[in-house]
């Protein structure tokens, strides 16, 4: 029993942040259109953000609460400064041509990132520890789980809803969903469909760099952290089918809950495990879990 | 036999005496260097094949992988040294694996397909990588090769194995052309221009898949092979999805007009790469990623489109004209 419950706190928490990074890529996927590999290195950029940042409130003398404020503002810059790069400096020039194509630009920019971060941060690791005891500890069944990676399950919950009530229930939201449906019709009717691709992307950037931001505690931030992220949260997307959030929220509990079982039980499996789950419901469900099916167009 | 068909074979000949002339004159660096690219270039010619009816492998690292593992191992727990036979293996390996999983994956399109490949990929890369008795993630190191019997010495070997990868390479850059320019192989371009009509003409879409990924499996097993003797050691980084990704790259780079293209641009990655780790080790893949990208803008066609433009003064015709139009996004003439 007690197994079950480290398994279900462990996966629960590694899916808390792996939510909130494949929500940014099935946002970004669902209105552009484009499957970002680079998203993992926004993640990366994210925690590296946060190292620096934290490092400024013992510095101006700010009490240690400070530092989940600095890792915010942190997600924000990295999405302020990256994202306007990105999308209109680069991925605009291929909208409309094979998605294949844009993989391979994505896959060129992940390339570049992973260096830019070296050459900014060096290959150094970095430890954000602080922000880690700002909770304590909360004790479930027998054992002791650090607050601060149940709070992480929160702020998933709270990016999740946030998106999802953006979508549905404002008029931004409505406006980013004509455009999701036809984004020529909707320019018709005097929508900027510019500013709403620039939008999804920033709110796809901002959320991969919260995730990271505020998994900086958790790891040691250097370089390589952004690989094994961007392959899980593209098997969440995969598996709860792209550009769906309740997907994306699905996904996120199977890979996770599916890793930490492996970790426990099957330590052998931990790696490939996450492949193993895509592979059996891409089997059974080829668009993934929540995604209809699309007839072939001749 | 058709013109145009003696005139693939004559190029292939030519261009394999060609490489084994200029492998006498290379210096040993770069002798290394174009063997690796060689084989490199092999997986590539694989994506080449998949790209062509429309689809892009993230995991032939999968195959390449496999390839070398079978023969390594066999060189290893065996003793078989012998360089031609090894590649036959690895090449037959990675064909009945191609074979396996070909069927499985081919219903998928697109990024699903890619992911996929990932994904069977890395699963080996982990279970490769969990397995001690064959070194786990340090790999293994070969016993050197020898070529027919011949034990070739220190300074002679990077040469043997040269002249052999040039001999592969031109058997399998010929076979490739004649194989596109068949019927089945034109039978790919039509299943990436529109699958439902391919099938509505009564050729099976299926089939044209698992073909070519057959093909790019056997491929990438020769390539794997070579790779492996080159280095002289294996580790499971060969299944990884960044070295599936360099094979991506170099076959984005090439474009698929030109089957000659792949090697240089495979060539121009690995001199990229000496370079780089020599003079920047830090930057070398933003130098990667900034090329790559460049590419995509300026060459969509590929460097081997440039072939073309050259030749470009003569008015193409037939299928490459095809081919060219299709690229360009225009109908065919």
């Amino acid at each position: 029993m007690l197994d079950v419950i480290t398994i279900l706190v462990d996966g629960v928490v590694y899916a808390s942040y792996l939510f909130m990074v494949a929500l940014g890529l099935t946002l970004i996927f669902g209105v552009l259109r484009i499957l970002n590999i680079a998203h993992g290195s926004l993640y990366a950029f994210g925690a590296y953000a946060a190292a620096t940042f934290t490092t400024f409130v013992p510095a101006l003398g700010l009490p240690p609460e400070f530092s989940l404020i600095a890792m915010f503002l942190a997600a924000l810059a990295v999405a302020i400064v990256l994202a306007p790069i990105l999308e209109r400096g680069l991925l605009r020039l291929f909208y409309g041509r094979d998605e294949v194509l844009i993989l391979l630009i994505t896959y060129a920019v992940f390339l570049v990132l992973e260096d830019v971060s070296k050459l900014i941060w060096g290959v150094q690791p970095y430890y954000v520890f602080e922000p880690r005891n700002l909770f304590g500890n909360v004790e479930i069944g027998e054992l002791f789980y650090v607050g601060y990676d149940l709070m992480l399950i929160a702020l998933a919950a709270v990016a999740g809803l946030a998106v999802w009530l953006g979508l549905n229930k404002t008029k931004v939201g409505k406006i980013v969903l004509a455009v999701i449906h036809n984004p020529d019709v909707s320019a018709c009717m005097g929508v900027r469909v510019n500013w709403v691709y620039l939008l999804a992307f920033f709110v796809g950037v901002f959320l991969a760099a919260l995730a990271g931001a505020f998994t900086s505690p958790l790891i040691s931030v250097q370089p390589g952290i952004s690989i094994p992220i961007i392959i899980a949260s593209f098997a969440v997307v995969i598996i709860g089918g792209l550009g769906s959030i309740p997907g994306a929220a699905i996904g996120a509990l199977i890979v996770g809950i599916a890793r930490a079982t492996a970790i426990y039980e099957f330590p052998a499996a931990e790696v490939f495990i996450i492949y193993f789950v895509m592979a059996i419901v891409l089997v059974f469900r080829p668009e993934g879990l929540f995604q209809r099916t699309q007839a072939r167009k001749i | 036999m058709h013109a145009s068909t003696k005139k693939t074979y004559l190029a292939g000949l030519l261009s394999g005496l060609a490489l084994i002339v200029l492998g006498f004159a290379l210096p040993d660096w770069l002798l290394f260097t174009v063997t690796k690219a060689f084989g490199y270039g092999l997986v590539s010619l694989g994506i080449i094949t998949l790209m062509r009816g429309g689809l892009v492998s993230f995991g032939q690292g999968l195959v390449y992988c496999i390839g070398a593992y079978a023969s390594g191992l066999l060189a290893v727990h065996a003793g078989v040294t012998e360089a031609p036979l090894l590649l036959l293996i690895g090449m037959a390996a990675s064909t009945v694996v191609g074979l396996i999983a070909g069927p499985l994956i081919a219903r998928y399109r697109g990024i699903f397909f890619a992911m996929l490949t990932v994904a069977l990929s890395m699963v080996l890369y982990g279970l490769l990588v969990k397995m001690n008795s064959i070194g786990g993630s340090d790999g293994f190191t070969l016993p050197e090769p020898t070529f027919f019997g011949w034990q070739p010495t220190v300074e002679t070997s990077d040469l043997a194995l040269y002249v052999l990868a040039a001999i592969v390479v031109a058997v399998a850059a010929t076979a490739c052309r004649l194989y596109y320019d068949s019927m089945a192989g034109m039978l790919a371009l039509a299943v990436r221009e529109n699958e439902l009509r391919v099938e509505y003409l009564g050729s099976s879409v299926f089939n044209v898949t698992v073909r070519n990924f057959t093909i790019a499996a056997a491929l990438a097993g020769l390539g794997g092979t070579l790779n492996g003797m080159a280095l002289g050691h294996i580790d499971p980084l060969f299944s990884f999805w960044t070295t599936s990704g360099e094979f991506v790259f170099i076959a984005v780079l090439a474009g698929h007009l030109s089957v000659s293209a792949v090697f240089v641009s495979s060539l121009i990655l690995e001199l990229v790469r000496s370079f780089s780790n020599r003079y920047f080790p830090e930057t070398w893949q933003l130098v990667l990623g900034s090329f790559l990208i460049a590419v995509i803008i300026f060459l969509p066609g590929g460097i081997g489109s440039l072939w073309e433009r050259i030749k470009g003064g003569r008015k193409p015709t037939g299928q490459k004209a095809a081919e060219r139009a299709a690229e360009e996004g225009r109908a065919a003439p």
